[in-house]
């Protein structure tokens, strides 16, 4: 399931009802972004996003690693507009029979929404606002699973 | 005539998101010629297209892929999801 939206969500209570009442799942991975303000500066966040192509795009994704690993369910949430430190981005997660399908279809997931998803990241901090870049390592954890 | 959509810094430095374009432009490469010649914040925009990506009809694409039939063009930075 694909929920892109600005609302905020709690993601204690959609990873409890995620795949409940299943019988055919041995492993739930999740993963949660979080608006990280580490150097005490940032005042704000604010996501953009193509809607349209960013469900298609994420929808992509998780028909990929459907096709990777045998999945039983995938999830994956993610806000846009504007966020404070400190606030839930996004979710994956994803449920298997075994956990090694579920773990590596998380990374998987997460390594492509980083860089595959149009989404983009723009910071309000005491000094100013500025467009994050996206880093070369995370185009290149992609390589991992060519 | 096509809708081309700018996302992030590039919609910024042109000022607008979304506009309707007549172009016979062949490529996006041409399209992006066309686009720069128009004004200078374009110009400033398309500077360095190695820090832009392409969206066709909402599918990444090349800056050499053909515009023959395409409805919607965007042009955005690199994403930064997750």
């Amino acid at each position: 399931m694909l929920r892109v939206q600005s609302d905020p969500f709690d993601p204690g209570s959609e990873l409890s009802a995620f795949a409940q009442g299943r019988t055919d799942i041995g492993a739930v991975v999740s993963f949660t972004g979080v608006v990280r303000n580490t150097d005490g500066a940032l005042e704000a966040m604010e996501i953009e996003h193509y809607p349209g192509m960013t469900e298609r795009a994420i929808g992509r994704i998780m028909d990929e690693a459907h096709n990777r690993w045998n999945l039983s369910d995938v999830l994956v949430i993610h806000r846009h507009g504007p966020l404070k430190p400190g606030e839930v981005i996004m979710m994956v997660a994803t449920a298997s029979a075994h956990r090694a399908a579920a773990f590596a279809a998380a990374d998987f997931l997460m390594d492509y929404l980083k860089s595959r998803a149009p989404f983009w990241k723009k910071e309000t901090r005491s000094h100013g606002e500025n467009w994050v870049a996206a880093k070369d390592e995370d185009e290149a954890a992609l390589d991992r699973w060519t | 005539m096509m809708d081309v959509l700018y996302f992030a810094w590039l919609r910024e430095r042109i000022g607008l998101p979304k506009e309707r374009v007549e172009t016979e432009a062949a490529t996006v490469a041409d399209l992006v010629e066309e686009l720069k010649v128009r004004e200078e914040r374009y110009a400033m925009a398309f500077a360095d297209t190695s820090s832009i990506r392409v969206a066709l009809d909402q599918e990444l694409a090349d800056f050499s892929a053909p515009l023959a039939g395409v409805r919607e063009v965007a042009f955005f930075p690199p994403m930064t999801g997750g």
